[in-house]
């Protein structure tokens, strides 16, 4: 069999870029190694019940009826309407720092006041800075990298405001510790607080749904449980792959949603190439409670609460196995859906080190993580009400869980620090799309996928 | 394809990539980017949707051709005279 394109990952990126390809008549095959679809952002059922994986909040919210901003240019390049991903609104989330608290929901001029009331005396200051996000082009490829950390503090001269419009702001997006690239800046402000939260009722599962319906109605083919060993090659072009049972498979181009590394190990050069690039370093732990009431008959109505009780936020792979001293909370059950959500879930992800969750044995990696699971439910009460008593069921995810379900390396996340945002490899025909291509976020994903399909894939 | 025929085939294509917008009352002389704030990647669509339909190819130094919905027609006129009317 030979296709036009062969997509490697059936995760939000690969299913869209197939989505784009099938519907303008390409011959398009998505090959997943994994026993169903989602990548880094899926959903499994354990003990009965249902729980997503990756996706706390869809950012880049658009209310329907909203013809600008990146989830209505998603929705048209998928030829899909709002409904299909019907997106209900955050309830409202917050940034907890010591002695100061932002509230923000998805309308930003409550931020920019929660912001003036916080920090009166950063008012103009921040003013000053939102003007300049709005003045720079973000999307401008061919810029110079500048530091976020240096052009927001040359607006906000109080450190303590700087790290917390940086929490929310790394945490759902970073794949550098730290800092950020001042564009990567603009981009994720813009969809967090901007344009902000949503969620379908039933999680990542409709999204998922949505996109796999709408791949196979335009002919596209999905293959799961079939891994990519290798990547075929012939005078520096790509021209297939072969599977892990061996069968080969021909294609025209082949675009890998894999990661930048874990695409070059499948490549002849591997030697070569792996060396020249930093695997990612970021990565989470996450615990997930089911409870035996809704989050807000505790009077919990928060959204996602992001953590930190130092002054200063930092962002990076953590010494101790977990680091609880920061997290995030996010409850599903906090948005504004017509009706309740079946059960209550308290979802808590703590920045984690790798290597510590890599190395374990299997019986201390268990006993492990229940330990680090108590450390951060300890952590986390002081934010939110105390939850303890109504715990029905837990379950955590370590950096090697995600490892072994995604094949990213380090089980990052956001996978390495550098991007290969025009989606071009050393291979002719072989292309990145994904996390490592850059666009991040469900939406940003999405159109990781559709922009290098659009790029190079359509004649 | 007379010139209603080829109105009603880019109004199809808009349907298709904006399904949520409300066609009833769009206007054939003002930009679409102003009715529906479609953007370069949208017009890009119209371009491969009139191909994946008709094998036509339309060069990107006449994208501005594709304006407002009069111009669209006038344009497309001479280049789908020969295609049949859509069934």
């Amino acid at each position: 069999m030979r296709y036009d394109t062969i997509i490697i990952g059936a995760g939000l990126s690969g299913l869209a870029a197939g989505i784009r390809l099938a519907y303008f008549d390409k011959s398009v095959c998505i090959l997943e190694r994994h026993t169903t679809i989602g990548g880094l952002n899926s959903f499994y059922r354990l003990r009965g019940r249902n729980h997503d994986v990756g996706l706390h909040a869809v950012t880049n919210y658009a209310k329907p009826g909203t013809k600008k901003g990146p989830l209505s240019k998603l929705l048209r390049q998928l030829r899909l309407r709002w409904d299909d991903f019907a997106l209900c609104p955050q309830i409202g989330s917050s940034i907890a720092f010591p002695g100061h608290t932002l509230n923000f929901t998805n309308e930003f001029e409550y931020f920019q006041q929660q912001v003036s009331e916080v920090f009166p005396e950063q008012k103009d200051n921040f003013a000053k800075l939102v003007k300049a996000i709005e003045q720079h082009d973000a999307l401008d490829l061919e810029r110079e990298k500048v530091s976020g950390r240096k052009v927001v503090s040359s607006y906000i001269s109080d450190p303590l405001l700087v790290e917390m419009l940086f929490c929310p702001l790394m945490f759902y997006g970073s794949a550098t510790a730290h800092d950020m690239d001042f564009s990567q800046f603009v981009i994720m402000f813009n969809s967090i607080f901007r344009e902000g939260f949503g969620r379908p009722y039933q999680g990542i599962r409709l999204l998922l749904k949505k996109l796999v319906k709408q791949f196979r109605s335009f002919g596209g083919e999905l293959k799961l449980r079939s891994g990519v060993q290798s990547i075929r090659e012939k005078d520096g072009k790509a021209i297939g792959v072969v599977l892990d049972d061996g069968t080969v498979l021909e294609a025209d181009n082949v675009l890998s949603s894999a990661g930048s590394i874990e695409t070059f190990n499948l490549c002849q050069q591997k030697n070569e190439l792996v060396k020249k690039y930093q695997p990612g370093e970021i990565t989470y732990v996450e615990t997930i409670f089911s409870l035996d009431c809704l989050p807000s008959e505790l009077d919990h109505h928060k959204t996602i609460v992001f953590y930190n009780d130092q002054p200063d936020f930092r962002y990076e792979n953590p010494v101790l196995p977990a680091d609880v001293k920061s997290g995030i909370i996010c409850s599903p059950n906090n948005f504004d859906y017509d009706e309740p959500l079946e059960e209550g879930r308290i979802r808590i992800t703590a920045l984690a080190n790798t290597d510590y969750w890599m190395n374990l044995s299997e019986e201390k990696y268990l006993e492990e993580k229940k330990n680090w699971c108590e450390k951060i439910i300890d952590s986390a009460v002081r934010y939110i009400p105390d939850f303890r008593d109504h715990i029905l069921d837990t379950d955590m995810f370590t950096p090697r869980t995600i490892k072994k379900f995604t094949g990213h390396l380090n089980g990052c996340v956001y996978g390495a620090p550098d991007k290969f945002v025009n989606g071009k490899t050393h291979l002719k025909n072989l292309y990145l799309c994904g996390t490592d291509q850059g666009f991040l976020g469900i939406i940003g994903s999405m159109l990781s996928g559709i922009s290098i399909s659009n790029a190079y894939l359509m004649d | 394809m007379s010139t209603e025929d080829i109105r009603q085939v880019i109004l199809e294509i808009l349907e298709r990539i904006a399904p949520d917008e409300d066609l009833t009352d769009l206007k054939d002389d003002v930009p679409f980017r102003d009715q529906m704030e479609l953007d370069s990647m949208d017009f890009l669509d119209i371009v491969m949707e009139l191909r994946k339909m008709y094998r036509v190819q339309i060069p990107e130094e006449d994208y501005e051709n594709l304006v407002t919905m009069d111009k669209t027609v006038s344009y497309l006129l001479p280049i789908l005279k020969d295609v049949n009317s859509p069934a």
